[in-house]
């Protein structure tokens, strides 16, 4: 008989157990109740605990710390309002591939199905909003649980898994049995891609008149950035990268054209439109991208390359599908093109010129070039300036709207890991904890959140975590004193009758800021832009710069929704006074 | 159109629903599921029968497939499969009608399961079309009341069940 020699623990100290040997050295959370015996745990455990101000922004913050690392964000709620206050976030997780370990504290065992004080059916509740989720019944399941949240919220398509975890169990003793392996046997991950399919593509792409790459998040959760670069390199084929795939390939690349779809540019909606070859990595043909599904890309065979079979086909058809990891799938591609470069590459070069030809055109034809003003604050203005500081290197956490869109087609990302937004569930609120968590995981880097003045008093809670911890967060808040996006839509579809999108009583930056024992300041003119931007920057700590932006500046161009990409309305057609 | 899934899936708590969610969270409406453990214990067999549009079939079985708790699922629409329903029906009705009911069970090879001064208890199994038929049949000799077991279906063909195997740990736990 086995010798038990590890020590008893307590369920909570077995969590925080488990957490180590996963490599966690951070959760964001807030306590209550049920997580009593966990938070006391946490006391003199050497696992950070970042202190939240609301359990959204726990998981929004377990993101960021997650989108900006690749490695699985962690953030812990008590039961009832606690774990329900995260459901956002779980949606938004998921509906973005990351890789998230959510703790929730249930209601004791015995107390389960009662009514009890602050029981919710968080299980049932977070079923749909997650990758998995479990509930824990006995302590000695506890570590195996765990252990396989981790590697289910990391493999594979990557997304957030919970974890439910009654509170006898955090106080039940037991012994730690470390967990060898994990044993899922329905659970598939496929990682190869199949070799014939992966040769067949490369044949493909020599063959193809008018190629065209369409990276998407898929790449950074992959990292598979590096093998992109050759893949594009080696073809010379045009690449676009989705929202959700800044950064996959660098923004400064000649062959990068930048972002597709309802806000993308010209030359990347017409470069899918035209191309005889889509080359689909990552993505999952997302509305926001294709327009109008019968119109798009009318005239390409599609490969279509995920690690998720379902995505295959979900929205189009591809010619050729390759279901496995993007980064092993993508070398084995660029194996091939190279082994029969020289003998296909002459062939079509005529052919390619004058592709590239046609899509450098369209480049020149309708570039995406930033507003000026003299006497007003263009937010295209704010983005090249908050651009020019960055360099493509500092951490940008957008918020939904507007701002979003101008940062995403102004700011360059010359690494993945750079650019976080809510892409898939369009969540305000999302920038600002975002923001924190990248900071907590990348203590050195420049993190700007750039958040709109909706989404920022979404935020504002956030504002004492990051005082609290000195946290050197670049706040700038695109201001134009609308819910802009949504006024947008307002202006152009319906008759300009502005409706609930008014948000007259911001506050004064420098004063709220100042209350929070930090800096803030609120700019108007655009002379002041640049020193406001590199003054913010300068500082040591956080800083919230309140910048007063034009109000009826709209997002163009734009895909009317149901339009095709390449029915773009690329200015606005006439000036509108909008009436207040 | 209608649909029928076999899925193998795991005998845990909350599987039944993920699988059930998937489709209501589509809008699919069920028309039947069944659901019962397998020789292993730890594994139930479910046979569904869900309205989905024809294009829609393949997608359904991968959204199925991906979820953990699932092992296997097939679309069994059309492939060769036997399908079966349990049916147990009571007609009540008077004594002279008895003779011809038995008649009729016997030829639908339906059996008696209880008899009482107000009627008889059958039960049936069948296609669903031939116990379609046999409830219509019924209904001419009395008021029915009927309970249906959904349709069990399993497919006549050999299908390879690939398992993940175990993934040893300690894995970084970083993604890939
Ligand atoms: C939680 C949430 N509620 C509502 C919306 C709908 N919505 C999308 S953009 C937007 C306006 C955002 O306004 P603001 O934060 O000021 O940014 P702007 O568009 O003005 O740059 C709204 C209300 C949303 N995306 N998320
Ligand atoms: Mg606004």
């Amino acid at each position: 008989m086995p010798v038990q020699t590890a020590p008893l623990l307590s369920g909570a100290l077995m969590l925080l157990e488990c957490l180590v040997r996963e490599g966690v050295d951070c959760i964001f959370g807030y306590p209550g109740g049920v997580t009593l015996p966990l938070y006391d745990a946490l006391y003199d455990h050497p696992i950070r605990h970042v202190l939240v101000r609301h359990e959204q922004n726990a998981c929004f913050a377990a993101e960021g710390y997650a989108r900006s690392t690749g490695r699985v964000g962690v953030c812990c709620a008590t039961s009832g309002p606690g774990a329900t206050n995260l459901v956002t976030g779980l949606v938004d997780a998921l509906m973005d591939s990351i890789p998230v370990v959510a703790l929730t504290g249930q209601v004791s065992s015995k107390l389960i199905g009662s009514d009890a004080f602050q029981e919710a059916d968080t299980f049932g509740i977070t079923r749909s909003c997650t990758k998995h989720n479990f509930l824990i019944k006995s302590l000695a399941d506890l570590p195996q649980v765990l252990h396989e949240a981790f590697y289910l919220a990391a493999s594979g398509r990557p997304g957030p898994v919970l974890v439910d975890i009654p509170k006898d169990i955090f106080q039940a003793q037991g012994h730690y049995t470390p967990v060898n392996s994990i044993h899922l046997p329905g659970y598939k991950v496929y990682t190869e891609g199949h070799t014939g399919q992966i040769r067949r593509a490369a044949q493909m792409m020599w063959e193809a008149e008018r190629p065209f790459v369409y990276a998407g998040g898929g790449i950074i959760h992959g990292e598979a950035s590096e093998e992109l670069r050759q893949l594009v390199e080696l073809l010379d084929a045009p690449a676009v990268c989705t929202l959700m795939g800044l950064g996959a390939l660098p923004s400064t690349h000649p062959n990068f054209i930048s972002m597709p779809g309802m806000h993308g540019s010209y030359a990347a909606n017409m470069g899918m439109t035209h191309a005889d070859l889509l080359i689909a990595i990552g993505v999952r043909f997302d509305d926001r991208v294709t327009g109008r599904l019968a119109a798009f890309a009318p005239h390409a065979e599609v490969i279509h390359v995920d690690i998720d079979p379902a995505e295959i086909g979900k929205n189009r058809t591809p010619e050729l599908p390759i279901v496995g990891d993007a980064r092993r799938v993508i070398a084995k591609m660029n194996k091939f093109l190279l082994e029969t470069r020289d003998e296909m590459q002459p062939r079509n070069a005529a052919a390619r010129r004058a592709w590239w030809g046609q899509v450098n055109g369209w480049k020149e034809e309708h570039p995406l070039t930033p507003e000026f003003s003299d006497d007003e604050i263009k937010p295209q203005h704010l983005m090249a300036e908050i651009d020019r500081i960055s360099n493509g290197e500092a951490i940008v956490s957008s918020d939904v709207g507007q701002h979003q869109m101008w940062a995403a087609q102004f700011i360059r990302f010359n690494k993945p890991r750079l650019w976080l937004n809510s892409g898939g569930l369009g969540s305000m609120g999302f920038g600002l904890p975002a923001a924190v968590g990248a900071q907590f995981a990348n203590p050195d880097k420049l993190v700007f959140a750039i958040v709109g003045d909706g989404g920022f008093q979404m935020s504002v809670p956030e504002l004492a975590t990051i005082a609290n911890h000195g946290l050197p967060v670049k706040i700038i808040v695109s201001n134009n004193g609308y819910l802009g996006m949504v006024r947008q839509w307002q202006e152009l579809f319906y008759n300009n009758r502005l409706s609930a999108v008014t948000l007259d009583g911001f506050p004064d930056a420098e004063k709220l800021a100042g209350a929070y024992g930090f800096k803030g300041r609120t700019i108007e003119h655009p002379r002041d832009l640049r020193a406001a931007l590199e003054a913010a920057v300068a500082e040591p700590g956080p800083y919230l710069l309140n910048v007063r932006v034009s109000p009826y500046e709209n997002v163009y161009p734009m895909v009317p929704s149901g339009g095709a990409i390449y029915e773009m309305v690329l200015r606005p057609p006439e000036p509108v006074e909008a009436s207040r | 159109m209608l649909q029928v899934i076999s899925l193998l899936l795991e005998n845990k708590p909350g599987a039944l629903l993920r699988v059930t969610g998937l489709l209501s969270a589509r809008g699919y409406n069920i028309e039947s599921l069944t659901v019962a453990r397998t020789l292993d214990p730890t594994l139930s067999r479910m046979s569904i029968v869900v309205d989905v549009d024809a294009t829609l079939r393949a997608q359904v079985i991968k959204q199925m497939n991906k979820l953990v708790n699932v092992l296997q699922a097939i679309d069994l629409t059309d492939v060769p499969a036997v399908a079966r329903e349990l049916l147990l029906l009571r007609v009540r009705a008077p004594l002279e009608h008895r003779t011809a009911i038995l008649k009729e069970a016997e030829i639908f090879g339906a059996r008696v399961v209880d008899s009482s001064a107000e009627g008889v208890a059958l039960e049936a199994t069948g296609d669903s079309e031939k116990v379609e038929e046999f409830i219509d049949v019924m209904r001419a000799y009395g008021e029915i009341d009927v309970t249906r077991s959904g349709l069990v279906a399993a497919s006549l063909e050999h299908k390879k069940l690939k398992l993940s195997p175990p993934v040893q740990k300690p894995e970084p736990a970083t993604v890939k």
